[in-house]
């Protein structure tokens, strides 16, 4: 699974849980871990995108 | 060889840009990410950002408070503290705009919910508001009557956060579905673009909007200009409107600038030439 940030490739660990807050090694960005309707492992970005972000 | 500190937060296309065409240079590139880092102003000694740093935090209070915690310890870093905190603050750009007599839309300030609904009747619909802070086209909203009006400054009253009651207002600009970015560095345009937006009124990239090759005018150039001459040493977003009625305007200027979309349609390489413009500043 890669980085949607960087395309880095994301490591999740053996022992993720869903709802856990994991971070890509090469670019910081955080993401939180769900499944999908499958039951599949899944990554979605985590809500922490500030007021103040931009340029 | 010089070293050249990037600052971040999070790492976004520009700053790989950065990072990749700074070692293509032939400088030693450092990358530090300003969450880890911890100042002691008692310890001014300590510290080592560079020949120059390059401010990129994509938290712009962030990036604000750290470039003064760089320039009290003496650490060239670009932009500097007074620049951003010009430009990370559409009040504060307002102003900013009008001191220097350039073109701006007409603009509205108010300091509490009630008078923000006074002001709104007493200028008339249509109006955009805008949060004096934030990026991206994020909370920006046309007001089109007194309905919608309320709507939005009651979802300001329940956020309650600091900026919330700080009230901007703008007329909303009649103009091509487009906006011009321009880039420069100190006295010098590097490109423009037309930023053309897909189906809403915003002319963000974010919001979907698409970079179009802009041919720098007389016009456009002496507006710039202007800008540059009173923010001395930048490097800026200028964001400009082609208003029907008054020409062209400027409405933001940005100073910790995303270039990705820009490169899409011009040839200047836009990093070396931030890279070459910060180590020059730093030589000054």
């Amino acid at each position: 699974m890669n980085c949607p940030e960087c395309d880095a490739v994301l490591k999740i660990p053996n022992d993720a849980v869903e709802g856990e807050i994991i971070s890509c090694s090469d670019c910081g960005s955080e993401f939180e871990i769900s499944k999908n309707d499958e039951g599949h492992i899944e990554v979605k970005r985590a809500e922490n995108v500030g007021e103040d972000w931009g340029e | 060889m010089s070293d050249v500190c990037i600052v971040f937060d999070r790492i976004r296309k520009e700053e790989k840009l950065l990072k990749s065409e700074g070692i293509r240079m032939g400088h030693n590139i450092i990358m530090k990410d300003v969450k880890n880092i911890q100042i002691d102003p008692n310890s001014v000694n300590q510290y080592y950002f560079g020949n120059v740093a390059i401010g990129r935090c994509i938290s712009y209070l962030r990036g604000l408070h750290f470039t003064a915690c760089l320039e009290f310890l003496h650490m060239p870093i670009i932009n500097k503290y007074d620049v951003m905190n010009v430009c990370g603050n559409k009040l504060l750009t307002t102003l900013f705009l009008k001191k220097y007599n350039i073109s701006t839309p007409k603009t509205y300030f108010a300091f509490s919910h009630d008078s923000a609904i006074s002001n709104i009747e007493k200028i008339g619909y249509p109006l955009v508001i805008k949060p004096i802070i934030g990026s991206w086209g994020r909370g920006i909203a046309l007001l089109k009557d007194k309905d919608s009006a309320e709507a939005i400054l009651e979802i300001r009253e329940i956020n309650n956060g600091p900026f919330d009651r700080l009230y901007y207002f703008q007329e909303f600009i009649k103009r091509p579905p487009r906006d011009i970015r321009v880039i420069m560095v100190g006295e010098r345009i590097l490109a423009a673009m037309y930023r053309k937006s897909s189906d809403n009124f915003k002319t963000n990239i974010a919001c979907g909007a698409l970079p179009i090759v802009c041919d720098i005018t007389k016009d456009i150039e002496e507006i710039c200009m202007k800008i540059s001459m009173s923010m001395k040493n930048s490097i800026l977003g200028i964001d400009i409107m082609e208003d029907e009625k008054d020409g062209l305007v400027v409405h933001e200027i940005n100073s910790t600038v995303e270039f990705s979309g820009l490169m899409q349609v011009t040839k200047t390489n836009i990093p070396r030439e931030i890279i070459q413009f910060a180590l020059d500043f730093a030589r000054k």
